[in-house]
């Protein structure tokens, strides 16, 4: 065998001048149903290693596999939003490989009929313009379990002495999102790449079905690429890259790949099709373990599960309740709330988006809650390490500190304090309010006493506003504002003053 | 007849992590060839039967998601040659495969 000649990579504008790229993009999405996808574990990420199994996810002679029906529904509605048709039948298959990770030495996943198939997604890009990416089917299948590789230098596969492994992930419910190859895109084909996972992301994490968290692999994309001599129209050897944990790294993973394929392609040598490996540190890809060919999986269909045939009324039930998509929700909100594009985008980018938008549906004006959130309260996550969405103020607290200053029982430095308040842990903005005794005091009588002591104290001043240099009032306003702490309304203060010297 | 080879034996042998003397390839290919030209009389059935694979006239079984108690973990792992810090301990895994 010759080696494959490894040249530095050409830049993608390069490789574009010889050759038309080809994708085609694999999402895995774990759910976030609560329990797997055939028992009743806890589908639960971070707990003590196999403490979540049982003799149907550890693959144990005579147990039987029973169907979640919450993960179906997710199914059907990931397949909906990404303008899918739903199957009338359809079921599932064992297919067959030898692997730790997986104790039943076959996945049971679906193979010929999926449940959805055949639809779309209007990907946005950078530039304004939309890409359809075509979806060829999504399918329902189950996670495997976790290896952990001991001995050897770098704690990875090769050269360990041994594996450890937990099977708590081994269950879960995954669904498979797979495109149909994705061609024209030339020198945009990293960046539609990356707007392809983005977009699909918004769109689960719209639904809910998951947590999308690609740094902790709920979602996870495999890239394949090849390359096609331009002017010809046969798709060349492809390889399939792993390990593409973030959103930068699909990109990068695409670029790199298309050089390499130019590379190998220009020097006169052979792609050979093979899983590679993505390294998030140098952006380059290296062999992985090498697959089975596809016939070697030996599918075949799983006895032990009934087909399933989703009712037109169940489908349509779903189809009526999905939520909008993400980007249509932006160009909405911009409308309503008035943003300019570089407000929308601040917006967006602080993750504050959901958060406006449920402070206002707690009743506070738009320009109030976005005010809060990408101002004070963004520089208090800053100020704490944390994110917006994890600072200790809900919505409906902020909304609430919101109507308090428009209702006039807070000033807008008062309102800082009630919000310090509850990110404190004091409690409710009204219990903060009640418990570091800051509400303005608005009450009249009081307020009049208050301004007729202080014109008391200083009559000199007093008898400079009788004669009406009002300037001097302000002598008497700071003095009432020192007794009331700061709480009283100024501007009611100064009118007080000067009713009660006329 | 249908043409089991001694190397696509000793493929689907690699594939089911099953060691095969010489002998055994032998033996198997025969036999191995003698169930495929058995069970290909069903090629011979019309094209308009539909296939099957369930024979159970069920659809839509479905779990509610609802969690149920998971296996103590020291029973988890009772059965294990081999356990470590609370996971199963299997040989080194690549060494074959490269």
């Amino acid at each position: 065998m010759t080696a494959v000649v490894e040249s530095a990579p050409y830049t993608v504008e390069e490789v574009c001048e010889h050759f038309d790229p080809v994708m085609g993009l694999e999402v895995h999405v774990e759910l976030n149903t609560a329990t797997k996808m055939f028992c009743g574990c806890a589908n639960a990420f971070g707990a003590e290693p196999n403490t979540n199994v049982c003799p149907v996810c550890l693959g144990l002679p005579g147990s039987l596999p029973r169907l979640n029906g919450a993960a179906v529904e997710s199914a059907i509605r990931i397949g909906l939003a990404l303008n899918c048709r739903v199957r009338e039948r359809s079921g599932f298959a064992r297919k067959n490989y030898f692997y730790p990770d997986m104790p039943k030495n076959f996945q049971i996943s679906q193979y010929e009929d999926p449940i959805v198939f055949d639809g779309y997604l209007d990907v946005p890009l950078d530039d304004g313009t939309t890409w359809r990416v075509e979806i060829e089917r999504a399918h329902m299948e189950e996670d495997t379990g976790k290896s952990l590789h001991v001995g050897g230098a770098t704690g990875r596969i090769h050269g360990a002495d041994y594996s450890l492994l937990d099977y708590n992930r081994s269950g879960v419910p995954l669904i498979e999102i797979v495109t149909r190859p994705i061609i024209g895109a030339g020198v945009r084909a990293p960046e539609v790449a990356r707007a392809y996972v983005t977009a699909l992301r918004d769109v689960l994490r719209g639904l809910g079905v998951s947590d999308v968290r690609m740094d902790q692999g709920s979602m996870r994309c495999d890239a394949n690429v090849s390359l096609m001599p331009k002017g010809t129209s046969t798709f060349g050897t492809r390889t399939e890259t792993k390990n593409v944990n973030s959103l930068r790294s699909v990109e990068r993973a695409v670029r790199y790949e298309m050089g390499r394929h130019a590379g190998v392609l220009l020097s006169g040598g052979a792609i050979r099709q093979e899983t590679r490996h993505f390294d998030e540190q140098s952006g380059t890809t290296s062999p992985g373990r090498p697959k089975e060919t596809f016939a070697d999986y030996r599918f075949f269909p799983e006895p032990d599960l009934p087909p399933l045939e989703p009712s037109a009324d169940w489908v349509e039930s779903l189809r009526a309740g999905l939520p909008e998509r993400p980007w249509e929700r932006r160009a909405r909100v911009q409308t309503e709330w008035g943003l300019s594009d570089e407000e929308l985008r601040d917006l967006v980018n602080a993750d504050a988006l959901d958060l406006v938008a449920d402070t206002v549906d707690a009743g506070a004006p738009p320009e109030a809650a976005r005010s809060w959130w990408v101002s004070y309260l963004a520089q208090q996550a800053n100020t704490a390490g944390v994110a917006l969405t994890e600072l200790a103020i809900t919505p409906a607290q902020v909304a609430r500190v919101v109507a308090m200053v428009a209702e006039g029982t807070l000033t807008n430095k008062l309102a800082r304090q009630v919000v310090d308040g509850v990110l404190a842990g004091e409690g409710e903005p009204d219990e903060v309010v009640a418990g570091r005794g800051l509400a303005v005091v608005s009450d009249e009588s009081a307020l009049t006493a208050a301004v007729d002591e202080a014109l008391a104290a200083q009559p000199a001043v007093a008898e400079k506003i009788k004669a009406g240099k009002t300037k001097a009032a302000g002598a008497i306003v700071g003095a009432v504002m020192k007794a009331t702490r700061g709480q009283a309304d100024a501007a009611r203060v100064q009118e007080l003053v000067l009713e009660r010297c006329r | 007849m249908s043409d089991i080879t001694r190397d696509d034996v000793a493929h689907l042998a690699r594939l089911a992590r099953l060691a095969v003397t010489d002998d055994e390839l032998d033996t198997f290919s025969r036999q191995i060839d003698a169930i495929v030209d058995t069970v290909s009389a069903v090629g011979d059935i019309p094209d308009d039967v539909p296939p099957t694979a369930q024979v159970v006239p069920q659809t839509n079984v479905l779990r509610p998601d609802a969690t149920e108690p998971s296996l103590p973990r020291e029973a988890a792992l009772a059965g294990a040659p081999s356990a470590e810090e609370g996971r199963f301990r299997v040989p080194r895994i690549l060494g074959e495969e490269l």
